[in-house]
């Protein structure tokens, strides 16, 4: 074989080059608090099963200075990704007519973002006093 | 054509994508930052025998399945297909790991709700 080398262009951070690419990251940076945060449930799920004991202990070890610095960081990624969610969902769809016109594509957003705070005032109420 | 079984993990990955959008922020919130201070949340609200009671229920059991193995398997399809882009060209044994964890995760929340009871 000869001894060529042809230059390849690094691709080294190539994200960090472009604003549209680091929100892109972002979002999929927000994966990780989302299965870091399912997998602190689940070693909830563990404890209580347990004994009130165990429950408790988990509970307090989220009172934690880690654990509260861990769980705002992973809810601004994860409103980011509800944010994101919704904003590319009309594009991942069929177009909606109605009336002969399109549906605008912020409309279609618009529902998912009103589904998700109804939501969270609804699981925040059944929370709280059901 | 080959068969894959992208279809299934793109299925999971969107499930996984809508819960989360739809209840990951107000969980954390509650979960996360509210209960274990007890702030706008009083401690019986998440105190043991209520959240057990929510684990002995067939619509809790339900619930916290799908919050947990969903938000995962929507979480490891994320991981996995990133580490392309971070320059790490992931073969079988990354794609064992990512989806093996969310499997493994799904069938040890299945087994500890079966051992909580009705």
């Amino acid at each position: 074989m000869s001894a060529r080398k042809p230059y390849i262009r690094p691709m080294d951070g190539w994200w960090r080059r472009n604003p549209f690419f680091m929100r892109y990251m972002v979002r999929e940076a927000s994966a990780v608090f989302l299965a870091i945060y399912a997998v602190i449930l689940l070693v909830g799920v563990f404890r209580l099963s347990q004994g009130e004991a165990a429950y408790g202990a988990w509970l307090a070890a989220l009172t934690g200075p880690l654990a509260i610095v861990f769980h705002w960081a992973a809810l601004l990624a994860v409103c980011y990704h509800a944010y994101t969610w919704w904003k590319v969902m009309p594009k991942t769809m069929p177009m909606l007519h109605v009336g002969g016109r399109r549906i605008p594509e912020v409309a279609l957003s618009a529902v998912g973002w009103a589904a998700t705070l109804g939501l969270s005032v609804v699981v925040y109420a059944l929370a709280r006093w059901w | 054509m080959k068969r894959t079984n992208e279809p299934i993990l793109w299925s999971l990955f969107g499930a996984g994508g809508v819960l989360s959008a739809l209840l990951g922020p107000i969980l954390i919130f509650i979960t996360g930052i509210i209960a274990p201070v007890g702030l706008w949340m009083p401690p019986e609200a998440v105190g043991y025998p209520r959240v057990l009671a929510l684990a002995q229920s067939w619509c809790g059991k339900a619930a916290l399945l799908l919050v947990i193995s969903l938000f995962l398997w929507h979480a490891m399809h994320r991981i996995y297909h990133s580490l392309h882009d971070l320059g790490i060209h992931a073969g079988t044994g990354a794609a064992a790991a990512c989806y093996g964890f969310a499997l493994v995760a799904t069938l040890a929340t299945a087994w500890l709700l079966l051992i909580i009871g009705f």
